[in-house]
């Protein structure tokens, strides 16, 4: 938090006006930060998925759903922060034929359906399997989505760094930098955060049974639920 | 693109976005902090029922011969 503070702070007293864009660029710094991370999240939700399949230890499931929830709950943030954007940028709310937009709409809706195909499934082993799965082929989507519309011959959405032009100048990217890491540092706290509620949720469901004089470990499962159980 | 927007309308727009992150922050951490006051709450009846246990030993088990007799009837 501190470190996402003070690179807020940077964004209004040390980085200067875009010349194009002016005053409305600040927003990139939210923006693009908040994007990144949820990306990075989705694919890392895959490598937690791979782990699961690998050692079939609870825990990687656990990582695995903590981690999307997480990328969407900041991928909500992106839609409506880029939305505002484009509102001040392009004077529409949306635009349909912007690649960036729609190919992120679509990553989002994907891992949308991540909790209703988790609630599908009773059976909490074939639950994590079939979402795990779903992790990997959604994440491996992830970056070929963003690959692809990089190669996208036209289009007009900013680019965060540049391949062609040189990239950020010096006070920008240094901002962007600290935004960044500031994200990415509160991405992790929030998942060590939820990580650390859902053991604690699960040791005194346990501790109730054990307590109730049943050591029935199915017993513990509690009704249908989307997140794994430990 | 439009050209630049004057400070003073552009103000709005870059006040919406960073809210927008700040109120998506405040809403998670609130769910947690519920969810937490709730982990909070089972603790302390779980401890309750602990001490309950500690204070009322179950009752020992019937000595042998008392044992027999019950069995014949």
């Amino acid at each position: 938090m501190l470190v996402l503070t003070g690179a807020f702070a940077m964004v209004f007293f040390y980085a200067p006006l875009d010349a194009d864009q002016g005053f409305v660029q600040k927003i990139f710094y939210v923006h693009v930060p908040m994007a990144i991370v949820a990306l990075f999240g989705f694919v890392g939700g895959g490598i937690c998925a791979v782990m699961y399949l690998r050692t079939r230890e609870t825990k990687w499931d656990m990582r695995s759903y903590v981690t999307i929830h997480l990328s969407v709950i900041l991928a909500v943030g992106v839609l409506i922060t880029g939305s505002i954007w484009a509102r001040a940028s392009w004077g529409h709310w949306w635009v349909w034929d912007e690649p960036m937009l729609v190919s992120f709409l679509i990553v989002f809706l994907l891992y949308a359906t991540y909790w209703p195909l988790r609630f599908s499934l009773e059976d909490k082993e074939k639950q994590a399997r079939y979402a795990s799965v779903f992790a990997i082929v959604a994440g491996a989507f992830v970056p070929l989505n963003f690959t692809a519309v990089r190669m996208a011959e036209q289009y007009i959405h900013p680019e965060t760094f540049a391949t062609t032009t040189g990239g950020m100048p010096g006070k920008f990217a240094l901002t962007f930098v600290v935004a960044l890491i500031g994200m990415t540092l509160l991405f992790f706290t929030l998942v060590k955060y939820e990580m650390a509620s859902k053991h604690a949720t699960f040791r005194l469901r346990a501790l109730r049974r054990k307590l109730a004089g049943d050591d029935d470990d199915d017993l513990m499962l509690t009704g249908r639920s989307a997140a794994p159980q430990l | 693109m439009l050209p630049a927007l004057p400070l003073d309308e552009a103000g709005k727009y870059v006040a919406a976005a960073y809210l927008v992150f700040l109120l998506l922050l405040l809403v998670y951490v609130a769910i947690m902090a519920s969810k937490l006051s709730k982990i909070e709450r089972e603790v302390v009846e779980i401890a309750e029922v602990v001490d309950r246990k500690a204070a009322d030993p179950p009752p020992p088990p019937p000595p042998p011969a008392q044992r027999a007799k019950a069995k014949a009837r």
